[in-house]
């Protein structure tokens, strides 16, 4: 036994900032101390508030360390974990009470979740299916095996309502009730951890934190449509995620959790790593499957849907990481428990990466309905440098912002498709007064054409076409004409598309349209960008009253546009400026602006 | 995005070769492995020249065409090689009017090389690369993480030179 437990954040956030070097040195101070028959340390998965890496955590006193560094070890070991004399100037400022640490439960950023995908983040060691079992691991497929049916376990899922996390919100239950009748000499399970959006990296915690869960839900799924195989495709720039998962492959077959006869029901299933190679378009559920076959990863044509016709043309269930995270607890804990949680349409909880303007950036966890108030002003801990909330981006380059006007929006899979958005895997990039709503449009939609397959025309051309209006836009030689025509392009593209990546690509351009229609208006009639942003449309101006002739700025300028004697204000020759900013940045007193 | 195939000569030893073919001798009985081992050949050369991809057709029994067309597919696989030093010029706009443009020139030609090229001794690559941020010291060119600034074609060869031992 253990008298003291020291949790260090071994997600790939934290890992960056350092976390395994801090590791090695407390190990080494701990047994310079003579404490390593007392203190473990255990290398964890993600905590969620990656803003404040890298994180540790003593345990029994629940001392929550923020931004820990090297240097700060020794005195952690000698005051801490020697002495019992807690680090208070390390401690994560919400978490300092009076007399007292506060549990981290109780701080605004974890208050309001509730952990059921991400339960064992950031508790655990991933690498150990030890304490995976203490926390009821492998109980769920242990009851599905021996106390129910595969028919009972797909009632169980459907009536939890749960629904696919990885976009579409397509229920679960049903997917695999499609795919249960079917006969063939084959079947399939598939994990879709190809994470893709750009700010979205739940899987990935899930992966690096808790990779059993996926294992022990891959093996019920299996169980309940009849498959003895599964794969997990997974992104090959996720090289710790990849590595655990690998570690719970082997340990789940060492103790016979995978393999033939599992808890001697007659039951076998064994998995496999597929390995992605950076094409966003392999995270349509078609794509995938044609990649994990070994060719380009091109979509098909759906129907046969892969209920019927999958992986290697055999009857196929492929569900999200988030997804399968959620199945053993609603074995364990029952359909209606799930189902107490979130709305009428969305049950459960959801993960969220937040990320952009915002305070706490980092991954929560949240019931579904939760509103986005609460998530930006509460949990996120609100916008920096006292700037206004403008909107919120979901579902990534498939999706599509909710403005300022509608923060009290509850969150869930209906409310987002009404407003044009949609859930996606769960990125939302916060958004505030300094963000041009044309500009981002932009940013998705070089994004897309970067990753359009090229197979079918809408998507291919399409997204290419509209990618050229916008930049004629931003450049401000837009008409009106050119934003209508935008929007039926957008709608010709969203109707004729292959697949989902092309379907949804318009989506940031028509949500943006629909909100913000204003700024599109400003860009093409006034020639200006009003969050300051299109370069092309924006002019440098010194004024003159706060200039005090210092010279830094012209010093500065990388084309000499910049004019002035020593002691006098300065001016700027917008003909020849380049609009790199520079100056700026270097004036001392403000003196810069840009209009 | 079109990707560039290098011209230079396949210089793969026989070591290479005997790890490439123990890779494709444990995957051959699977064709779905045909990325797996094309991964693990990147891994063993660095990237996949013809030479390589053409072993890898013949050892999983498949067209050629086929292993060229997942190659181009996936933006992880590469078909020209990287030096040892990256050499990568800015060309955003203020670069490029306080010539960032002849800087680059020089470089190629000093080298022997073009845009997304690699020398033949494996030492120098080159690419053009967008605004880094660092306008204020225009025209900067990095060496893997190395950044310099306030450049003329004058300081071409010093660069170089510190990198040529």
């Amino acid at each position: 036994m253990y008298r003291s437990h020291v949790l260090v954040c071994g997600g790939t956030g934290c890992t960056s900032s350092n976390s395994l070097k801090i590791i090695d040195k407390l190990e080494e101070e701990i047994a310079a101390q003579g404490l390593s028959e007392e203190v473990k340390v255990v290398r964890t998965g993600c905590f969620g508030l990656c803003a404040l890496g890298p994180i540790m955590v003593v345990y029994p006193e629940g001392a929550f360390y923020s931004r820990v560094t090297v240097e700060d070890i020794p005195e952690i070991v000698s005051e801490h974990l020697l002495k019992g004399r807690i680090v208070t100037r390390l401690l994560y400022d919400e978490t300092v009470g009076k007399d007292e640490i506060k549990s981290l439960n109780e701080t605004d950023f974890y208050k309001k979740q509730v952990r059921v995908a991400l339960r064992n983040c950031g508790v655990i060691d991933p690498e150990s299916i030890d304490e995976y079992i203490a926390q009821d691991g492998y109980q769920a497929l242990a009851k599905c095996l021996t106390e129910y049916t595969p028919e009972q376990v797909i009632q169980i899922i459907t009536d939890s309502g749960l629904r696919g996390r990885g976009g579409g919100g397509f229920p679960t239950g049903r997917k695999w009730a499609l795919c249960a009748p079917n006969k063939a000499p084959q079947k399939y399970v598939v994990c879709n951890a190809d994470e893709g959006d750009p700010g979205a990296f739940m899987d990935r915690s899930v992966l690096e934190g808790d990779p059993h869960c996926i294992v022990e839900a891959m093996a019920i799924a299996g169980y309940a449509i009849g498959a003895t195989k599964g794969f997990v495709y997974v992104r090959a720039e996720y090289p710790i995620a990849v590595q655990r998962l690998q570690i719970a492959i082997d340990e789940a077959r060492e103790y016979g959790l995978l393999g033939k006869d599992i808890f001697g029901s007659g039951f076998d299933f064994d998995m496999e790593i597929r390995l992605g190679a950076g094409a966003f378009v392999c995270g349509e559920e078609t794509a995938l499957m044609t990649s994990i076959e070994g060719n380009r990863g091109e979509p098909r044509p759906r129907p046969p849907y892969p209920a019927v016709k999958g992986l290697f043309g055999m009857p196929t269930v492929e569900n999200n990481v988030e997804t399968f995270a959620n199945v053993p607890q609603i074995i364990l804990r029952g359909a209606e428990w799930f189902a107490s949680m979130g709305t009428e349409k969305s049950k459960g909880t959801k993960v969220f990466a937040l990320g952009g303007k915002i305070k706490h950036t980092g991954l929560v966890e949240i019931p579904m309905g939760t509103t986005l108030r609460e998530i930006v002003e509460e949990i996120g801990g609100g916008i920096p440098n006292g700037k206004k909330f403008k909107a919120a981006q979901t579902g990534g380059p498939s999706g599509g912002c909710i403005p300022a006007s509608l923060i009290d929006t509850a969150i869930d899979y209906d409310n987002l498709i009404a407003l044009g958005c949609m859930m996606g895997s769960g990125g939302m990039i916060v958004m505030d007064e300094d963000t041009c709503m044309v500009d981002i449009a932009k940013f998705f939609l070089e994004f897309t054409v970067d990753e359009s397959c090229g197979k079918c025309t809408p998507c291919r051309v399409g997204t290419k076409r509209l990618l050229e209006k916008l930049d004629k836009i931003t450049k401000g030689n837009g008409t009106l004409q050119d934003i209508d025509d935008l929007e039926a392009l957008c709608h010709y593209i969203k109707e004729n598309s292959l697949c989902g990546l092309g379907q949804t690509a318009p989506n940031p351009v028509l949500s943006t349209l629909h909100f913000f229609r204003d700024e599109y208006v400003a860009h093409v009639t006034e020639k200006r960008c009003p969050a300051g942003v299109c370069k092309s449309l924006l002019s440098y101006q010194i004024v003159a009253e706060k200039c005090k002739g210092c010279t830094a700025c012209s010093r500065v300028c990388p084309v000499g546009a910049i004019s002035g004697t020593v002691k006098n204000p300065h001016v700027i020759d917008t003909s020849k400026c380049i609009k790199c900013g520079a100056c700026m940045e270097k004036c001392r007193f403000g003196a810069i602006v840009k209009r | 995005m079109k990707k560039k195939i290098s011209k230079l000569p396949f210089r793969g030893t026989a070591e290479q070769k005997q790890q490439l073919l123990d890779v494709i001798e444990r995957y051959r009985s699977d064709p779905s492995r045909l990325m797996t081992v094309m991964q693990e050949a990147q891994e063993i050369y660095g990237y996949l020249p013809i030479e390589v991809q053409q072993m890898i057709a013949d050892g999983m029994n498949v067209p050629l065409e086929k292993v060229y067309g997942v190659a181009t597919f996936y933006a992880q696989f590469a078909l020209s090689p990287k030096g040892v030093y990256n050499v990568s010029v800015c060309l955003g706009t203020a670069c490029y009017v306080k010539g960032a443009g002849d800087l680059f020139n020089k470089i190629s030609e000093k080298l022997g090389i073009g845009a997304d090229e690699c020398t033949e001794d494996g030492k120098f690559s080159l690419t053009a690369c967008r605004c880094i941020g660092a306008c204020g010291l225009a025209p900067v060119l990095t060496v893997n993480n190395d950044v310099y600034g306030r450049l003329t074609v004058d300081d071409v060869d010093g660069i170089l030179a510190k990198y040529n031992d």
